[in-house]
């Protein structure tokens, strides 16, 4: 019914004279999706369970390969909570304020999407590296350890996933209706009161989303990582360079155990950000 | 009483010190996070004045490097000029079942990891790979060569065309092609006069993503490509082994040529973009 329906009313008809162009668009459009995206995966599946659910299991539980998967995972959830904080400020201010240089911060925002995340990599290197005027005195004066340390990845995470929750944020407190934050103060709540219990709750959703989709990328993140955190089994090894060095000494089942680790952990946090967004609560701020 | 008092006093108005405040932890935060690195960057290339970097940066090794960079970026993005729109178009126009499926795919290459995606294709062109057969018959390598690193960065770069184009796409409708059909034109003449001036926007703007995405990829191509000197190298693993020898010069000059490279590239488009929408709007 539907397809029927949907081709009669909006007929891209000009363009497709045929059934037959119709149908090789198609076939070109999705043999291009499958071949490049579904292949592959297919295989690191395929190739993870060759040694069975018990054995994948045994290699993601060795040692180096867990204390990797709980660095990973403890410094991106470090991330995701500093950059939620962070980014919903960022955005507030951004949306709420006139102020010099406005738009300046606002493009700045975008900057880590268009550098190379090895990029990244190298500068913190450049500026926290213990050879380095910062690094060197943050080292002898507070003992902190940047470089090679998990507040190195933590940072680059920081800064390779900086726009997220910025950016999911922002539209919604653009869109926010201000007359309830207006009512509100004019019953007497002072500013904190009013973003707590007015302007927050509209807000959790997308910060929730950007946070979540943050720690998807964070969990996979590797160029800037592979340069910060350096390569130390059990100190600084991510769970995506642990797979860099299970390939390089061609233990497959250890790296392909972890691929698929990897890949759970960030496509459930994708289906999760999905259906929060479409399953979407009526805005609670409208509910006051 | 006291705390009554003060919920009672409308300090939001007349206080400036909120905003302030606010402000002020917010350049602070930016300023720490990406403008210092930055700096510092700046600073570490040119310690030793401009010689050195010129020097660094016309080694043969490090030109040969760039130049495959950029070989790899523009086929990148000449295949998913093609194919991404062809896609886009799919996703919008055609109603079959599947297709919220095939939308959700799209955005997967952003959640795999980099080494990942690299040692997917090991697993399918490698010496025991999948296709180790097929390879040697055809007589093609593809793992530690350059067409397994195109395909390295066409898995990684493959959702910012559609992504770009979709909505784009979606917002234009069909009113104007049917016009265009009505007054006898054809299917391509349709395409190339009517729909792609409209998408011309939101094409630019994938193309510049899909490029610098492109020029920044490192660890799929690491894992693929192996980073032989001479042979697989890009400038990113060029980075990377700069980095290892302590040739810091190197490595900086030329984290800094790829990083510029790549922020102008998008903030350009950026600005072409808002220049042309604001003509639009006028």
């Amino acid at each position: 019914m539907r397809p029927a329906a949907a081709r009669l009313a909006s007929p891209a008809a000009p363009l497709q004279p045929s059934r037959w162009g119709r149908w090789s668009v198609r076939t070109a459009a999705i043999s291009y999706l499958v071949l490049l995206l579904i292949i592959p995966l297919v295989v690191i599946v395929q190739d993870g369970l060759r040694a069975g659910l018990d054995g994948l299991w045994r290699s993601i539980t060795a040692p180096q390969a867990w204390s990797a998967l709980q660095l990973t995972l403890w410094t991106a959830a470090v991330m995701a909570l500093v950059n939620a904080v962070m980014g919903t400020l960022t955005a507030y201010v951004l949306v709420r304020y006139q102020f010099p240089g406005r738009a300046l911060v606002n493009t700045l925002v975008d900057l880590p999407l268009a550098l190379p995340t090895l990029v990244t990599g190298v500068m913190l290197v450049v500026l926290y590296g213990p050879q380095n005027a910062v690094g060197g005195w943050l080292q002898a004066a507070l003992r902190w350890r940047i470089i090679f340390a998990p507040p190195g990845i933590v940072l680059a995470l920081l800064f390779v996933n900086f726009p997220f929750v910025v950016r999911a944020v922002q539209p919604v407190l653009q869109s926010l209706d201000r007359a309830p934050e207006e009512a509100a103060a004019t019953l007497g709540a002072d500013a904190w009161l009013v973003f707590r219990r007015v302007t927050f709750p509209a807000l959790r959703l997308p910060i929730v989303s950007g946070m979540l989709l943050s720690f998807a990328r964070a969990i996979g993140e590797f160029g800037s990582i592979v340069i910060v955190a350096g390569n130390i089994p059990l100190r600084s090894q991510t769970a995506a360079v642990y797979v860099l060095g299970q390939v390089e000494s061609e233990n497959r089942l250890g790296a392909s155990a972890m691929s698929m680790a990897m890949l759970a952990l960030a496509f459930s946090l994708i289906l999760i950000v999905d259906w929060l967004q479409r399953y979407r609560p009526a805005p609670a701020a409208k509910t006051l | 009483m006291n705390a009554v008092a003060k919920r009672l006093r409308p300090t939001a108005a007349t206080s400036p010190w909120p905003r302030r405040l606010l402000i002020g932890a917010m350049l602070g935060y930016i300023a720490v996070l990406i403008l210092a690195p930055v700096g510092a960057l700046l600073v570490g290339a040119f310690a030793e004045g401009l010689a050195p970097v010129a020097a660094a940066l016309s080694q043969p090794d490090v030109l040969a490097a760039f130049g495959r960079t950029l070989f790899i970026a523009v086929l990148t993005v000449g295949f998913h000029a093609v194919f991404g729109t062809l896609l886009a178009w799919v996703l919008v126009r055609h109603r079959f079942p599947g297709r919220a499926l095939l939308n959700g795919l799209v955005d997967l290459p952003f959640a795999v990891s980099a080494v990942v995606v690299g040692y997917m294709l090991l697993l399918l062109f490698g010496r025991n790979g999948l296709l180790s057969p097929l390879l040697t018959l055809l007589n093609l390598k593809v793992a530690f060569a350059l067409p397994g690193m195109i395909l390295a960065t066409l898995f990684v770069t493959m959702p910012f065309m559609v992504r770009e184009l979709l909505p784009v796409l979606e917002a234009f409708g069909t009113e104007p092609e049917q016009a265009a059909a009505t007054l006898g034109a054809n299917g391509w003449q349709t395409f190339w006069r009517v729909t792609f001036p409209a998408l011309r926007g939101g094409f630019t703007y994938g193309v510049a993503l899909t490029f610098a995405r492109a020029l920044g990829e490192f660890g799929a191509v690491l894992v693929i490509g192996g980073g032989v000197q001479g042979r697989t190298e890009t400038a990113t693993l060029y980075i990377y082994r700069a980095l290892d020898e302590r040739h810091y010069t190197g490595a900086y000059s030329a984290a800094l040529v790829l990083g510029l490279f790549s922020l102008l590239l998008v903030a350009g488009t950026e600005y072409l973009r808002h220049r042309g929408k604001a003509k639009a709007g006028r």
